[in-house]
């Protein structure tokens, strides 16, 4: 069955439209669910014949379509940047959330509130592709010098640690300039403050990163099958991997800038992706993207259900999902021998 | 080669040394704080001779946590102990491997199921919270080794593995603290942050037995830990029943982990670091390492509550996010030495 996926090009393009129909599905649950319910009539209405006397045109407007489009964005962007790290490390571990860089994006967002409190969005933004640099850095510096090298679990745990350092300096800088109110939602990954500005910083950023993402994904294919094979075929694998890296950082800044730290969607939806679509990085990136973009939605309507009428932050939900996933993985190639 | 009578004499003096370091930084704790004291007035209130307001200061809010900061200190580290000997593992620790996380848990399901018929800060429930973090401590550590268990545990799938049933906690854990009432929820947000600084008598009397009695026992299963250190052929070999030992050796690291989580919320890495400096200074026996990780441990924390507390003042930072920053350092450099 799925060796017949993987030859059956029809097959591919079917299952990502059905994909892209789950995916609008979705959205269109999450404008019409919330503190007011609203029907699906009335959200194709105030689309197409938007009138700002309706309160709730306003509503679905100015507060949910903005939220469904940025929870779409943020989780089509980790589920690439996951794709990719997996793609190019040959990890299955590897992942924004495990490695660091969404604790380390997180970081440098501290700083600037805390320094530059006029900071703009923009700003923000780029302060958190910085983050997440450091983080990346600094763990694949960690594993670099290991005695043993870079297993696959040693990456993980040195992201780990480096992100617990990170954070933890994170919250001392938030306490110290009482910023934590701010912050704690925050850092558990939450949609609730998302507005159309939001969209537009994702769509220009991410859209930049998605780009290269698609641009260079032949490539990570080859250089999933192991770096000697790359350098045989005539790839220069330094290149790539500096490329691959670029994209991880563009896509994961621009999703935590927004939504805070959501975890484990970058480390579960690439393993899916693969597991239907087989290995070609062609078909894996745009399939991880609708597939992340359709988990993070539902999970950000389940978010807002569980505790009605208050929200529990979404990185709680992505967690409870991911976390029996992880454990399968660490059990199995990840975890060592 | 030291000599037998050397090396005791130059291990009383370290424990003399530390003991020493701790009743300085006692009293450094004490007199520092948003109302400073100086160190001779703290003498002069403990005789009797201060303020009512100083008394107040030094025995209702200070003394009560830099109690407590002894004896978390001293529990987590020789939990942190215990965990390394058992497992042959030198990068677990309690609050690493979720077992902390999971006692965090069923405290606060004890808080919201209970919150009504008791509150928080009353004597009883300051009693019960540890026999309910014992209980969550253990349901974690069962599940952590299990899932850890195939043909064997090997050390990097076990930190994995609990890394991830960390994770697991931890986020049922926000979903549980949101559905609170918001006093509620700021206890609770405070508590796990790893705070000492809310503590009052009823916590150090609650954590009390627990330490006095489970410390001194690890003491006497030292030998264990020394026979159970050499792998497990040897230690069959040497007639020691390897699995049952070892059983009943991690129900008492999880038990010490368990009270002191329930008394000072989640402060993870201290036990995973005090070890490793105890068997640089000692050697790998297990009947020093126990006392000098013990005091260790307690000068460790009781530092970094000071820290804590003065070096941004007034702001306080969680007495857990210092030893976070302090301690992943180095648990980093462990990282890379572990194969």
């Amino acid at each position: 069955m799925i060796s017949y996926i993987n030859h059956s090009r029809i097959l591919k393009l079917l299952i990502n439209g059905i994909a892209i129909i789950a995916l609008l599905f979705s959205i269109a649950l999450s404008v019409s669910y919330g503190a007011v319910e609203i029907k699906l009539s009335t959200v194709w209405q105030a689309i197409v014949s938007f009138d700002p006397d309706l309160s709730t045109h306003q509503v679905i407007q100015e507060l949910r379509l903005p939220r469904a489009f940025a929870a779409a964005l943020v989780g089509a962007f980790l589920a690439v940047s996951g794709a990719i790290m997996q793609g190019m490390t040959r990890n299955p571990l590897a992942s924004p959330s495990i490695m660091g860089v969404t604790d380390g994006a997180a970081f440098t967002l501290v700083i600037m509130l805390a320094f530059f409190p006029g900071v703009s969005n923009l700003g923000l933004t780029f302060a958190s592709f910085v983050g997440a640099g450091i983080a990346v850095v600094l763990v694949f510096m960690v594993g670099s010098f290991s005695t043993s090298g870079l297993t696959p679990a040693k990456l993980a745990l040195a992201g780990v640690a480096i992100g617990t350092m990170l954070s933890s300096i994170s919250s001392v800088i938030s306490l110290h300039f009482q910023l934590e109110k701010d912050m704690s939602f925050w850092f558990a990954g939450g949609l609730s403050g998302t507005n159309w500005t939001s969209v537009y910083i994702l769509l220009i950023t991410g859209g930049a990163g998605m780009l290269l993402a698609l641009i260079i994904s032949r490539s990570i294919t080859v250089l999933s099958l192991g770096e000697d094979v790359s350098t045989g075929l005539g790839q220069n694998n330094l290149l790539i991997k500096a490329l691959g890296i670029i994209t991880v950082l563009i896509l994961t800044g621009a999703a935590v800038s927004i939504a805070g730290t959501v975890g484990f969607v970058g480390l579960i939806i690439p393993h899916i992706t693969r597991f239907i679509m087989g290995t070609d990085y062609r078909w894996i990136v745009p399939s991880s993207a609708l597939l992340g973009a359709l988990l993070l939605v539902l999970s950000d309507v389940v978010a807002r259900l569980v505790n009605a009428p208050f929200e529990t932050p979404v990185g709680a939900i992505t967690s409870l999902i991911g976390v029996p996933f992880f454990l399968y993985l660490a059990r199995g190639s990840g975890g060592g021998k | 080669m030291m000599s037998k009578q050397h090396g005791i004499k130059r291990y009383v003096s370290i424990i003399f040394l530390l003991i020493v370091a701790i009743i300085m930084m006692f009293f450094v704790s004490l007199s520092t704080g948003a109302i400073p004291i100086s160190p001779i007035d703290v003498v002069k209130t403990i005789f009797q001779f201060g303020t009512e307001k100083q008394e107040l200061i030094v025995f209702d809010f200070r003394l009560p946590g830099i109690v407590l900061a002894l004896l978390i200190g001293a529990g987590l580290a020789v939990s942190g102990v215990i965990l390394q000997g058992v497992t042959q593992n030198d990068l677990a620790d309690p609050g690493i491997l979720g077992i902390n996380t999971g006692a965090g848990l069923a405290v606060v399901l004890f808080i919201y199921f209970f919150q009504d018929t008791l509150s928080m800060t009353s004597t009883i429930s300051a009693f019960i919270m540890p026999l309910f973090a014992l209980i969550g401590a253990i349901v974690a550590a069962a599940l952590i080794y299990t899932l850890a268990w195939k043909d064997g545990v090997n050390p990097i799938r076990l930190i994995l593995v609990g890394i991830g049933v960390n994770a697991g906690f931890s986020a049922a854990l926000i979903i549980f603290q949101l559905k609170m009432d918001p006093q509620d929820f700021r206890q609770a947000t405070v508590w796990l942050a790893g705070d000492i600084w809310s503590a009052n008598w009823g916590f150090v009397l609650a954590l009390l037995p627990w330490i006095l009695i489970l410390i001194p026992y690890t003491l006497h299963k030292a030998h264990s830990l020394n026979v159970l250190n050499l792998g497990d052929d040897v230690a069959a070999g040497l007639g020691s029943k390897v699995e049952r030992e070892r059983r009943m050796l991690l129900l008492l690291a999880v038990a010490i982990a368990g009270a002191c989580v329930a008394a000072g919320g989640g402060i993870a890495f201290l036990g995973l670091v005090v070890p490793h400096i105890a068997r640089r200074i000692v050697g790998p026996t297990h009947q020093r390492i126990i006392p000098i990780s013990t005091l260790i441990g307690a000068l460790l924390l009781i530092s970094a509550d000071v820290i804590g507390k003065n070096i941004l003042a007034p702001s306080e930072i969680p007495v857990g996010i210092v030893v976070a920053i302090l301690s992943t350092p180095y648990f980093v450099y462990l990282l890379m030495k572990t194969k």
